[in-house]
C-alpha cells in the first residue's frame, strides 16, 4: 500500500517523430517526397561527376549505346554510362543540366502561377464588386480554350532563337494563373463568410488584419497543394511544347531531347536510350508532383485524413 | 424556357470562338515575325529568286492578304473569315487551303480519339464502380490499382514506353506510321487490318493515360453513394445486388462523371495531338508539328483555332444531353 504510483508525465515525442510518424501514415507524399530526394541526389551528383559543357551537341562521340549495361568493358560504366545520341551529346551530362532545366521552368512557372493567382483570386473573392465579375469571367471563358493550343501560339510567334528557359516559364505563366485563381477564390468566399472573421470584422480587425492574420493562415494548405499542382501542370506544359519542337532547340530540356530523338528516328535506327532516359526522368517528376499532390491534399482536407 | 438555356450556351460558344481568335489575331502580330518574309526569305537562300525580288514579292503578298490595310480592318476581315471557317492557306504548300489539309488529316484524328476517348470513360467508370462497391470480389477491386498509378503519367510518356517495351523490344507491334510502308491506300480488308494495328499503340497509350481519372473519380462518386438513404432504402427492400449497381450506382454517378468527360476534352485532344506526332499517324497533331518545324504560320493558327472551336462545340453539345441523362434538369 506504501508502493506510490507515480505516473510519467506524457512524453511528448520529438518533431522529428512526428513527422516520421505522419509520412508513414501518409504515404503518397512520403514516395513522391522520396523520389524527389533521389532525383536531387542524382542531380547534385552530376554537378561534381559531369562535364554540363558535355550536355551539348559535338562533345562526344556520337550514337554510342549506354556504358552503363556493358559490364565486359574493364573501365565499367565507362565513359558514356548513359550512352550519346546522335548529335554527339553526353547523355549523361544532358540528363543532370536537362532534369535541372526542367524543375526550374516548373518552379518558376508554378511560384508565379500561384502567386498571381493568390493576389487575384484573394482580391476578387473579398472585395468583390466588377473586379470580381471581370476576373471570373476571364476564366469562365477561357476555361473552355485548351490551354496548350495558346502557349503553341505564344511560342510560335517568338523567334526561335529568342526562345530560353525562362521564356518558356514566362508562356507557362501568361495562362497558368487561372486556376489558383479559381481555387482561392471559392475557398475565399467561403472563408470571409465563417464565424472567426466576423468576430474579428466585430472587434475592429482592418481589412489587412483580417487577410494576413485570420483568412490567410487558414489558407495556407490550399496554396501549398496549388503550388505543387501549378509546378507540375509547367513542368507538363513546357514538356508538351518542347517535344512538338517549340522549346530552346539548342538546351537538354527533357521534352526536348524527345523531340530530337522523334525527328531523328531513334527507334527506327535502333538508338532505344536516346528517348527512354528523358522519358523515364519525366515519369519520375511527373509522378512524384501528382504523389505529392495527393499528400498534401490529404493535409489539406482533415476529413479524409488517415488516423493510426 | 429550355430555348432560353440554349441561346445562352450558344451564345456563351460564340464568345469563346471570337475570344480564341482574337488570341490567335493579335499574338503573333505582337511579335516582329513577317510569316511571309520568313516563308520567301527560305526560299531565297534555298536559291529560287534573288533578295532583291524579295521585297517586292513580300509587299504583293502583303496586299494579298490584305497585311496592308490598318489593323482594325485586318481584325474585322479576320473574324468574318473565321466565322466562314476560311483559315487561309499553307505558305509551304501553297495552293492547298489551311481546311483542306484539316479535311485531309481529321479522319485520323476522330477515329483515335473517339475510340480511345470512349473506352477509356466506360473501362475507367465500370472499374471505378466495381472498386467502390462493396459486394464486389477482392481481386476485381485490385484490378483498379494498377491504372491509379498511371494518372500522373501522360500518355505521350507511355507511348515511348509502349513504343520501347512492345515494338521495339518485342517487335509485337509497329514502330508507328499510319499503314506499312509500300502499300497502298484503299478499302481492302487487308489494308484496313493493317492500319488498325497500326492504331493499336496509340491507342493504349491514350486509354492507359485517361483510365486512371475516370477510376478515381467514379470510386469516389460510389463510396458516397454508398451512404445515401436510397440505396439503404434499395437493399432493404430486396432488390438485386445487379439491379442496384446499374440503377442505383452507376445512373447517379453518371452525371458528374459526364460533366467531368467535357471537362477532359481539351487535354485529350491535346494529349492526342502529341501521341499522334510520336507515332507519326498523319492527323492534326502530326499536321501541326510538321508545320511547327516548316513556319507555316497560318497551319499553326489555322489548325489551333479549329482544335478550340472543336473542344468548345463539343462541350456544349454535352451540356445539352444533360436533360436526356437527368430528367430533373428539364423542369428547371
Amino acid at each position: 500500500m506504501t508502493t506510490a504510483t507515480t505516473i510519467a508525465p506524457p512524453i511528448q515525442p520529438s518533431r522529428w517523430k512526428l513527422l516520421a510518424g505522419y509520412l508513414r501514415r501518409n504515404k503518397s507524399l512520403a514516395i513522391g517526397l522520396g523520389i524527389i530526394f533521389f532525383l536531387v541526389l542524382f542531380t547534385l551528383h552530376g554537378f561534381f561527376a559531369v562535364d554540363e559543357a558535355r550536355a551539348y551537341p559535338l562533345k562526344a562521340k556520337p550514337k554510342q549505346p549506354p556504358g552503363i549495361l556493358d559490364f565486359s568493358s574493364p573501365e565499367w560504366p565507362g565513359k558514356l554510362p548513359m550512352g550519346s545520341d546522335f548529335f554527339g551529346r553526353d547523355m549523361h551530362a544532358a540528363m543532370v543540366k536537362g532534369m535541372w532545366q526542367t524543375a526550374l521552368i516548373g518552379v518558376i512557372a508554378g511560384a508565379l502561377g500561384t502567386f498571381i493567382g493568390v493576389v487575384l483570386g484573394f482580391t476578387s473573392a473579398y472585395f468583390g464588386g466588377l473586379f470580381d465579375t471581370i476576373v471570373k469571367g476571364i476564366c469562365q471563358i477561357l476555361t473552355p480554350i485548351p490551354v496548350f493550343m495558346i502557349q503553341i501560339i505564344i511560342a510560335a510567334s517568338l523567334d526561335k532563337r529568342d526562345v530560353t528557359i525562362f521564356t518558356m516559364a514566362g508562356i507557362v505563366v501568361m495562362l497558368a494563373w487561372m486556376g489558383p485563381t479559381l481555387v482561392i477564390r471559392s475557398q475565399v468566399l467561403s472563408m470571409k463568410e465563417r464565424q472567426f472573421v466576423s468576430v474579428a470584422k466585430l472587434s475592429g480587425v482592418g481589412n489587412g488584419g483580417v487577410i494576413f492574420g485570420e483568412i490567410l493562415p487558414n489558407l495556407l494548405p490550399f496554396i501549398a497543394a496549388a503550388f505543387v499542382s501549378q509546378v507540375f501542370n509547367g513542368v507538363f506544359s513546357s514538356f508538351y511544347l518542347a517535344i512538338v519542337g517549340l522549346g530552346p532547340l539548342r538546351e537538354p530540356l527533357l521534352g526536348n531531347i524527345i523531340w530530337a530523338a522523334q525527328s531523328q528516328g531513334a527507334f527506327f535506327n535502333g538508338w532505344w536510350w536516346w528517348p527512354i532516359w528523358p522519358a523515364s526522368a519525366m515519369v519520375l517528376i511527373l509522378s512524384a508532383l501528382a504523389l505529392i499532390n495527393m499528400g498534401l491534399d490529404e493535409l489539406a482536407n482533415p476529413r479524409i485524413r488517415r488516423t493510426e | 424556357m429550355k430555348l432560353r438555356l440554349i441561346l445562352r450556351r450558344v451564345a456563351f460558344l460564340i464568345m469563346v470562338v471570337w475570344a480564341a481568335s482574337t488570341i490567335t489575331f493579335f499574338i503573333p502580330r505582337m511579335s516582329d515575325r513577317n510569316p511571309i518574309r520568313e516563308r520567301f526569305a527560305e526560299l531565297a537562300r534555298t536559291g529560287g529568286f534573288s533578295a532583291s525580288d524579295l521585297e517586292v514579292i513580300v509587299a504583293s503578298y502583303n496586299k494579298k492578304f490584305g497585311l496592308d490595310k490598318p489593323l482594325w480592318e485586318q481584325y474585322v476581315d479576320y473574324i468574318g473569315s473565321v466565322a466562314r471557317l476560311d483559315l487561309g492557306v499553307s505558305l509551304n504548300r501553297f495552293p492547298k487551303t489551311v481546311m483542306e489539309i484539316i479535311y485531309e488529316s481529321l479522319p485520323w484524328t476522330i477515329v483515335l480519339l473517339f475510340v480511345s476517348a470512349i473506352l477509356s470513360f466506360v473501362i475507367g467508370n465500370l472499374l471505378g464502380a466495381v472498386a467502390a462497391w462493396p459486394k464486389s470480389p477482392a481481386w476485381m477491386r485490385s484490378v483498379a490499382t494498377p491504372f491509379i498509378m498511371f494518372m500522373g503519367v501522360p500518355p505521350v510518356l507511355l507511348a515511348i514506353f509502349l513504343l520501347f517495351f512492345l515494338a521495339f523490344r518485342l517487335k509485337l507491334f509497329p514502330l508507328g506510321q499510319a499503314y506499312s510502308t509500300g502499300i497502298a491506300p484503299d478499302w481492302s480488308l487487308s489494308f484496313v487490318m493493317n492500319v488498325a494495328w497500326h492504331q493499336v499503340l496509340p491507342a493504349v497509350s491514350m486509354i492507359l493515360g485517361s483510365v486512371g481519372g475516370w477510376v478515381l473519380s467514379m470510386r469516389g462518386m460510389g463510396v458516397t453513394i454508398q451512404g445515401e438513404d436510397y440505396v439503404n432504402f434499395a437493399e432493404h427492400k430486396g432488390l438485386s445486388g445487379r439491379t442496384i449497381f446499374r440503377d442505383y450506382y452507376l445512373r447517379n454517378a453518371l452525371l458528374p462523371q459526364v460533366t467531368g468527360f467535357a471537362l477532359a476534352l481539351g487535354s485529350l485532344i491535346t494529349s492526342g495531338a502529341v501521341v499522334e506526332s510520336l507515332y507519326a499517324l498523319p492527323g492534326l497533331g502530326q499536321k501541326l508539328s510538321q508545320a511547327i518545324q516548316a513556319n507555316d504560320f497560318l497551319v499553326i493558327y489555322g489548325i489551333v483555332l479549329f482544335i478550340t472551336m472543336s473542344v468548345a462545340t463539343l462541350m456544349v453539345l454535352v451540356e445539352f444531353l444533360y436533360p436526356l441523362l437527368d430528367p430533373r434538369i428539364k423542369q428547371d
